[in-house]
C-alpha cells in the first residue's frame, strides 16, 4: 500500500512532502516518545504522533519511515514542514484522535 | 591508508554539537548514515549505528552545555566518540536504567525524557563505555562491527 493510498482512504490532509506520496508502507507505529520510536519504529512505517516539531521529522527521516500523521487537527511548524519537502516524507493530518486513526490504519492495513 | 595496523583505510569525522539547539539535533547521525550507506555498510548495521548516535547527539543537547562528535570508520568498525561539557551523570548505572530521566518539563513536552536513550545505545551497539564526572562533563564511547 503506498502512502497516496491511505491519504485517499482515511482523508488525510498532505500538509507537505508530496514527493513522497508514492512511498510503500510496511505498517503502522504510535508514539509521542521520541526515543520510542527511535528504537522500535521500522523502516516504512507510518508514525502516528501529536509532536509537530522537526525533530520528528529528524527522526522519520533517519528511520526511513514512510510518512507521519498528526492528529487531532495538530499542524506542523514551519521547520517540520521544509525538512519534511526536502526529504520527501509526507507529513498528513486528521481531525481524529490517535485512537481513531490508528484504528482506522490498523483495519485498512490488515484487510 | 595502509599502516603499521594493516588497516585499509580510516575514515574520520568531526562534528560539534550545541547544547539546547534542538533544531540541529539528527545531523551528525543523519552524515554517518550517508556515509556508511556510500561504504556499503550492510543496513542493519547502519540502522543500529544511527539509533545509538542520535540518542547520544540528542543527549547533549537535551542535558548539557556543549560538545562533539568524532567518528572513526576504519573496515571493520566504527568507533564514536561523543564528549560534552556539561553537568556530568553522578550515578551511571541509574542513569542507564530505562525510565530514568532528570529532563526538564520543556524537553518532556518535545517527546524526549522518556529515559530510553541510553538503553537504545546499550541495545544498539557491540560496546559502550560511559565516563563521567558531576559538574565537567560526560564522554560516551560506542562501537559497532562490521559484519
Ligand atoms: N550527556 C549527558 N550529560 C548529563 N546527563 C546525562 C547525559 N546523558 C544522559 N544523562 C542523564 O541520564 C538520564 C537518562 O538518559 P537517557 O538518554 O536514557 O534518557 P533521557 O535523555 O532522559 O530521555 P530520552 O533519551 O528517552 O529522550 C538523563 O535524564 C540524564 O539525567
Ligand atoms: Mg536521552
Amino acid at each position: 500500500m503506498k502512502v497516496s493510498e491511505i491519504v485517499e482512504k482515511l482523508k488525510l490532509k498532505v500538509y507537505s512532502g508530496q514527493k513522497g506520496l508514492d512511498r510503500e508502507i510496511s505498517g503502522g507505529y504510535v508514539s509521542d516518545l521520541l526515543s520510542d520510536v527511535m528504537g522500535n519504529a521500522r523502516e516504512g512505517e507510518v508514525w502516528i504522533t501529536l509532536q509537530v516539531h522537526q525533530n520528528v521529522m529528524a527522526i522519520a527521516s533517519l528511520k526511513d519511515l514512510a510518512a507521519v500523521i498528526l492528529v487531532n487537527n495538530l499542524e506542523p511548524l514551519e521547520n517540520t514542514v521544509r525538512h519534511s519537502n526536502d526529504e520527501n516524507i509526507p507529513v498528513l493530518g486528521t481531525s481524529l484522535s490517535t485512537f481513531e486513526i490508528a484504528g482506522k490504519l490498523y483495519q485498512l492495513f490488515n484487510q | 591508508m595502509e599502516g603499521v595496523w594493516g588497516r585499509l583505510f580510516i575514515l574520520k569525522l568531526i562534528f560539534s554539537i550545541q547544547g539546547g539547539d534542538f533544531t540541529h539535533a539528527g545531523h551528525p547521525s543523519s552524515e554517518v548514515k550517508k556515509v556508511l550507506k556510500q561504504l556499503d555498510i550492510d543496513g542493519k548495521t547502519i540502522k543500529n549505528i544511527v539509533i545509538a548516535l542520535y540518542e547520544a547527539e540528542v543527549n547533549v543537547v537535551a542535558h548539557a552545555w556543549r560538545g562533539t562528535v568524532d567518528v572513526e570508520i576504519d573496515e571493520s568498525k566504527i568507533t564514536i566518540l561523543v564528549s560534552d561539557e556539561g553537568p556530568g551523570i553522578p550515578d551511571i548505572e541509574q542513569a542507564m536504567q530505562a525510565g530514568f530521566s532528570t529532563a526538564s518539563k520543556q524537553v518532556r513536552e518535545m517527546g524526549f525524557g522518556a529515559g530510553m536513550g541510553l538503553p537504545n545505545m546499550k541495545k544498539n551497539t557491540d560496546e559502550l563505555y560511559i565516563e563521567s564526572e558531576v559538574g565537567k562533563g560526560t564522554t560516551v564511547k560506542m562501537v559497532n562491527n562490521f559484519s
